[in-house]
């Protein structure tokens, strides 16, 4: 891996077969003029030095055996791990997530939404963290609005703890309404505590359901998910 | 040659809403008294060998690194000699064993 001392803040966004949201990420990443995205293919071996991996969302391997179960053993996975394990930066967007909780670089598990309903809306999420590489340009309390788009997003810590979880303060983000409050009502898949994003211990790797690469453009609704990525330019361009 | 059948689960406490809407519609039928119903998986496959303790290693670890998720899942399966070779002779196979 070389450490890029200057140029743009580069994206790696690793596309699978099956997965549908690459795209969207790289338009949305396209209108900040820091950013130089391209795409990786899961069978490459080379992540051509990025500063920052995206797994976009989709249905990667059709979700089938569960979400991100196949994808986590492709090729370019064993880069995306040992890249995170150096501390490089790793974003799971929706599928992503799944594929990153499947790989174990993030706790838990997903199930299939509560109620078995596909869910596709808008969706408010407060921040709980901001001291973390995806979030430094945010506040804590924050509301944002960020929509979601799965079938398999009820995260659960399963068989692992909660309460460290928790303890460690790995949730990022968290469903509520638009007041901030985190209710059972503003949940929409049934995860528990809430959960809409979380981070591993080193901080370096994130999950979330939510799609903020869908909201980076007041013309399409919202810009809600602009925090994120400004968040990873700055931090970037701040540690180069 | 063994014939193996993979049972997954949902883990005891881990919500099932399958499971949930399958027990909420059979009373809907007509049927009454079937409760704890889960809704798992599943898988059989057919592995290549003799020696059934290896071959039980194997579909274990099959089972925990990609069958079946460990946080959130229980796996059992039975294996049945197929072809002769390492038959116990019963023709039904060795017993389930209890995932992790």
């Amino acid at each position: 891996m070389t450490a890029r001392t200057s140029g743009g803040v580069r994206f790696g966004i690793v596309v699978f077969p099956g997965s549908n949201c690459e795209y969207d990420t790289m338009h949305a990443l396209g209108t900040f003029p820091e950013a130089e995205p391209y795409y990786l293919w899961h069978k490459d071996h080379d992540l051509r030095a990025p500063d920052v991996v995206i797994l976009p969302g989709g249905f990667s391997y059709g979700d089938y055996l569960r979400t991100g179960a196949i994808a986590r053993f492709s090729p370019l996975m064993r880069e995306v791990a040992a890249f995170s394990d150096a501390g490089g930066l790793v974003m799971g967007i929706c599928n992503g997530f799944q594929i990153l909780t499947e790989a174990h670089m993030l706790h838990g598990a997903m199930l299939r939404n509560r109620g078995l309903k596909f869910v596709c809306r808008a969706q408010h999420l407060r921040v709980e963290r901001t001291d973390t590489p995806f979030t430094r340009s945010l506040r804590v309390g924050d509301v944002v609005q960020i929509p979601v788009n799965h079938n398999e997003g009820a995260w659960t810590a399963g068989a692992e703890s909660l309460q460290e979880i928790e303890d460690r303060r790995l949730v990022v983000f968290r469903y509520c309404d638009a007041q901030g409050n985190v209710t059972d009502d503003a949940n929409p898949n049934g995860a528990v505590d809430n959960v809409a994003g979380l981070v591993n211990e080193g901080g370096n790797v994130l999950g979330l359901m939510p799609h903020p690469e869908r909201v980076c453009e007041s013309v399409v609704g919202g810009a809600g998910g602009r925090g994120l990525f400004d968040s990873l330019l700055e931090h970037v361009l701040e540690v180069r | 040659m063994f014939k193996v059948s993979v049972y997954v689960t949902p883990k005891a406490g881990i919500l099932d809403p399958q499971g949930a809407t399958v027990e909420r519609a059979l009373p809907a039928l007509g049927f009454s008294g079937a409760i704890d119903i889960r809704v798992g998986r599943f898988i059989t496959l057919l592995v290549e060998g003799d020696d059934e303790s290896a071959v039980r290693a194997d579909v274990d670890a099959m089972c925990r690194r990609l069958l079946a998720n460990p946080i959130i899942e229980d796996y059992s399966f039975d294996l049945a000699s197929v072809d002769g070779i390492g038959d116990d002779g019963n023709g039904i196979g060795g017993e389930a064993e209890a995932g992790e």
